[in-house]
Formats: structure tokens, sequence, C-alpha cells
């Protein structure tokens, strides 16, 4: 406990209950936007208090949590989030994606492929894929409800009408068992195809918005496209300078004013992983004795 | 070599360090205490009361000063304490017109039952600097001899009520429905009144008077004129159910305004005048009337007046985008790190930016 007053995992039973009962509600429809009455979290609205709010709801002592902000366990916001849990739940707490039991991440889907019995929770900032659309939730409701879904194809359609492909990189929109159609909140459409046939539970909250919705493992999720224009996944036409991985998402690290960059892994984990195993990059520094 | 955002740990811990110091300022200058904020801050207290929606001085005080003296930070920190308190119980309704008052004036008549009374009000005070608060030193000390409570004794009745008797002002009738509670539930559109009203309370004062301004320059207009305003403290009873009756446990300031509105009628309805309503926590009254107005002009589709598109005549604008630590958070949240997104968007341009040299000129 952080002193007295604060339940485990800070929010009390009751209100754990609460989002339980959203959370089951969103596995059993998947894709969904459940509504549930989101707390005041004591870290703002758009810090992941959606997020926060579904991990306190699912974390149990013995759980082992990993926190990741665009794909990196030592980004400032996943650091205060991990050790808001540390605080106030005590469990222990990890970077390796394959130990954790629950792993709350911003903007990614860490690229080593989740097993059964992992919880991974996404923070969510707008959870309507129709919002830019519709500004209206009484209206987006109202198209949900009747699977109407005529707009986000014209707009799919005017992209490739205006760009020749569809000019959605990130929280690229996708449908859920043939239903729903979701956002898959701001990660990069490279991490869509992850989201689908996933062996773990996939939770999505979002806080302002009081919003939960799920996908139960082995979900079929398909990100919307056209017969003769099929989704691309699309990806940096490079490699990790640092541990090499070929098929890993990059991050762009500009590294003096002449132009001169490099590409790394956005998964921290994966690529500290993959250099221990004894891969290497073009630019990558022998690791440091004793790590890994 | 790679060393973006790394040591993320040691940032953070350095960051709370720095703010520590920044909050105390000089130490050659003495501390600030709660309880000064308390007594010489009031209306910074009840503006974070009433939109921290938790009715304790003392809190408030904390909060300020822990904020820096940033007042939707200080409401933030008063939010997420709320949320976390046990719900014991609801209160008995409170009796405004048993409001022992410290304010109340009335903009439609001259003269009203229990009498005008203007208060500690800045209405009719020059904007001039006072330098002599700038002097150290007591500074202006009253006349120990100003009135301070000129309330009449015993309940004083709303001036809607005395234009209810002649039926020139529409009814409220006594609704004895539990409202529904915005911290409990997520909103829901359509909204009720109550949970409108709920909202708007706690919304933020900057965006409700800017929305109520609206409606006076004729952007949904409902020609309002503040009927009555008054400031003061009400009991609160709650019922004890061992006991079998209610038992006041407390009191609160509380600040009300209630509109007269003008209405020509509709099919059916005779022409009568209408009313708005706001209620907030402290002495807060540039909020409460521009809640009154706020409230009229969302009540359009319920007088079976014309919607004419105006912003504060839309209860999914209004609700959606009233609460200021929602709002506040979400903007604020565009400083963290979205190189993920960034860095998709960036291939993405390049891409149709390498496709576009590609072809030759376009005929155009």
């Amino acid at each position: 406990m952080t002193g007295p007053g604060y339940n485990f995992a800070y929010l009390d039973e009751g209100t754990k209950r609460m989002i339980r009962r959203a959370i089951l509600k969103g596995i059993a429809v998947p894709g969904y936007q459940v509504p549930f009455s989101a707390r005041e979290m004591p870290m703002p609205y758009g810090w992941g208090t959606g997020g926060v709010q579904v991990t306190a709801a699912c974390l149990l002592p013995e759980d082992r949590l990993k926190v990741i902000d665009q794909g990196a366990d030592d980004t400032t916001n996943a650091v205060s989030i991990r050790r808001f849990f540390e605080r106030t739940a005590h469990v222990a707490t990890t970077t390796s994606t394959t130990a954790a039991t629950v792993i709350q991440t911003r903007h990614r889907i860490p690229e080593h492929p989740l097993r059964e019995g992992q919880i991974l929770v996404f923070q969510v900032p707008i959870p309507e894929p129709l919002r830019f659309l519709e500004p209206r939730e009484t209206e987006t409701r109202r198209m949900h409800s009747l699977e109407e879904y005529g707009l986000m194809h014209v707009k799919l359609y005017e992209d490739i009408a205006r760009h020749g492909t569809i000019a959605t990189s990130y929280a690229y929109p996708v449908r859920v068992e043939g239903r729903y159609v979701m956002d898959p909140s701001p990660i990069p459409k490279f991490d869509n195809p992850r989201l689908s046939d996933c062996a773990a539970i996939q939770l999505f909250g979002a806080g302002r918005e009081q919003r939960i919705y799920a996908l139960p493992p082995h979900t079929q999720v398909v990100s919307l496209d056209f017969e003769d224009h099929p989704f691309d996944p699309g990806k940096a036409p490079h490699d990790c300078d640092l541990c090499g991985a070929v098929d890993s998402y990059l991050d762009e690290v500009i590294t003096d004013d002449r132009g001169g960059r490099m590409f790394v892994c956005s998964d921290t984990d994966h690529c500290t992983c993959r250099r221990a195993a004894g891969h290497s990059g073009r630019l990558a520094a022998p690791l440091p004795a004793g790590r890994a | 070599m790679y060393v973006a955002v790394k040591g993320g740990e040691r940032a953070i811990d350095n960051a709370h360090a720095l703010l520590a110091e920044a909050r105390r300022g000089d130490p050659g200058v003495a501390e600030l205490t709660v309880a000064q904020i308390r007594a010489q801050l009031h209306l910074a207290v009840t503006r974070v009361m009433a939109e921290g929606s938790l009715h304790d001085p003392d809190l408030a005080a904390l909060a300020i000063k822990q904020a820096r003296g940033d007042l939707i930070e200080a409401i933030f920190l008063i939010r997420a304490y709320r949320t976390t308190l046990p719900r014991l119980g609801a209160s008995q309704p409170i009796d405004t017109a048993a409001m022992r008052l410290m304010r109340r004036i009335s903009a439609t008549f001259k003269d009203v039952p229990g009498g005008q009374m203007l208060g500690p009000t800045f209405d009719y005070t020059h904007r001039l600097l006072d330098f002599r608060l700038a002097a150290d030193g007591p500074g202006a000390v009253p006349p120990s001899d100003t009135p301070r409570a000129m309330a009449a004794a015993g309940p004083v009745p709303h001036v809607a009520a005395l234009l209810e008797r002649d039926d020139l002002i529409e009814g409220a009738p006594r609704d004895d429905t539990p409202p529904p509670d915005l911290t409990r539930m997520p909103m829901e559109l359509p909204a009720t009144r109550a949970l409108r009203l709920q909202a708007l309370a706690r919304g933020d004062e900057g965006f409700l008077l800017s929305l109520a301004y609206s409606t006076q320059r004729g952007y949904g207009r409902t020609h309002a004129f503040v009927g009555e305003l008054r400031i003061g403290w009400v009991d609160v009873a709650m019922e004890i159910p061992e006991l079998g009756l209610a038992v006041t446990i407390g009191e609160v300031e509380v600040t009300e305004c209630e509109t007269v509105n003008q209405f020509l009628g509709s099919r059916g309805a005779p022409p009568r005048f209408t009313r708005g309503y706001g209620l907030t926590f402290g002495q807060t009254e540039r909020k409460a009337i521009a809640m009154s107005l706020v409230d009229r002009a969302l009540r359009w589709k319920e007088l079976g007046e014309d919607g004419t598109g105006a912003p504060a005549q839309d209860e999914e604008f209004v609700l959606m985008h009233a609460d200021n630590v929602q709002a506040t958070g979400f903007l604020e949240h565009i400083k963290l790190p979205h190189y993920v997104d960034f860095q998709s968007e960036l291939e993405l341009l390049r891409r149709l930016r390498a496709e576009t040299a590609a072809e030759p000129e376009a005929a155009e």
C-alpha cells in the first residue's frame, strides 16, 4: 500500500468490480465499446488513465507487470506508470515481454508473440474509430448498432483517389469478427496484423472517454482495405542499427545536424534480447561485460 | 550513440526535486501557510471546491499551495482525492430558501421581500490598484462596526416563487427521483436536466462564461435577467436510519442563481417567463450566473423552441467539453512522446513524396 486509505492497486474493490464487469462485457462482445464510469486517477487524462484503471482491475498480487510507451520500458511515462503500480500494488515488474503476465502499452504491440495467459492493456485516447468522420457520440453509437460503416469505406476510398494509397499510418481501423469496426489505439499499422489471432487477452481502456473494449484470445481482426488495394502494414526500408533485426518496427534517431540518422528497434526489450543473443547491427557497440 | 530518452527514471526524480524547489521559491521569503490561503485567497479556494466537487476549504487551500497557484492543477488534485472517498450516503436536498445570506440581489425588482444585500462584492469598487496592500503591514482594516449579518430572520423566499404565484413563470415541480451521479456512471446522452446541471456545476468557469456570453451575443439568445443571486451558508442534513430522523451534519457555502427568461410561448403553452438555474459551491457568482444561462439555453427542446445550431444549445458539445480536468489532460498529453506514430507518418509522407517525384508532371 502507498499508505493508509488506499486499496491494493489504488482502486477500491467496488470500482474494480465495476471495471471487471465492463471488461467481461467487452470480451463477450469483441470490439464493442462498453461505457464505464472512469474515475479520476492521480495522473492526468491522456497519460493512460483508462489503461491504468484496466490494469488495476486485472492485477493480482502474484502478477508480473511490464509497462511500455512507444515500445520502450524506459520512456518517462512508462517509468511513471510502472512506479505507480510498484507503490500501490507492490507487484513485481519486468521489462521482459515473455516474463510479464500483464503488459500495459501505449502505441505499440511487443514484437515477441504473446502467449496464452498474458493480458495486453492498451491506453486509448479516442476509442471511437468513426469520431473524426462524425463528431457526435449519439450518432456514432447508432452507426455501430446498425453496422453502418459506409462512411469509413468512403473515407478510405477518398484517400486512394487523392493519394493513390490509404493515408492512415497509425490507429488504422480494423473490423472485429466481421462485426464491429474498432480503433486499435494509435499503434502503427505495422502492428495491426498482430492484433489478430493473438493468444493473449487484449484489453483497451479509454479513461476520459469512459469506454472499455476487448479482444478475447484468437479473435479474428481484419484491417480495413479493398480487394484492389489490400492492406499493407508497411515498414521503414532499413534494419535495426543496433541488433540488425530486419522485421521489427524502427524508431528514427537523428544523430547530428548534417542529416545523420540511425534506425533502432522501437521495442527496447526485443532489441536487448537480440543483442544478448549475439545479433549485431551496423552501429552496435559491444554490450558492457556482465550485461544480459 | 543512441542516448535519446534513456534515463527517464532519473529525469523524473530530478524534475520532481526542481518542482519542489520552485514551489517554495525564494527561501528568504516567508512560506505561505494553508491557513493563509484559506483565509485570504477565499475566491480561489471556492473555485477549487466548486470545480473539484468537494466542499473542503482546507484541502482546497492545500491543493492551491501544492499546485503553485495553478487552479486547474489544484482542481485536479482535489478530484483525484475525492474519487477515492467512500460514499457513505446522500444528504437531503439543501434548502436554499433557508440560506444564511451573505449576499442576495435581484436585478428584476427594486425591492424584494427579504431585502437586497450587496455583501462583499467587487461590483462597485473602482478597479484602481491599492498600493497600500503592497506595503507590508496590516493594510486597510475595516471599521469594526461594519454590519456583517443583515439577513432577515427566518427563510427568505425566492424571487421566482413570487412570480410563480401569479403564474407568470413556469413552475419548478418537485421531483424526488434520485439524481444520477456523474462520478459513478458514465455520461449518457441525451442527458436529463439533473445530469446536465451536475456536469455544469463541475464544469470549467471560463468555458461556461464564454458559452453564456455567446448566448447574450445572439448564439442561442435567451433574454436572461438575474432574477436572483444569493450567496451564503446552508445546512446539510442526512437521514440517519438508526435514528429514523434527519440530523444536520454540517454546513456548506453555496452560490445560487436563478435567471428569469423571456418566453413567447409555443403550441399549447401560454407566454410566460422561464427559468435557468445555477448552483455552485462557495462564493462563485460568475460561474453560477454563467451556469444558469447555459442551463436555460440547453432547455430549448424541452420548451419547444427552435434549435439554431448555436454551441450553447448543443448538449453534446457543451457537456463533453466542459470538464477542465479532462480537457487539460487531453490537451497536454500531446507533450508525451509520440515518436512511433510520428515515424509512421514520416514514412507515409516520404513514400507519397517519392511517388509524386517519380510520376511525370501531372496535367492539371
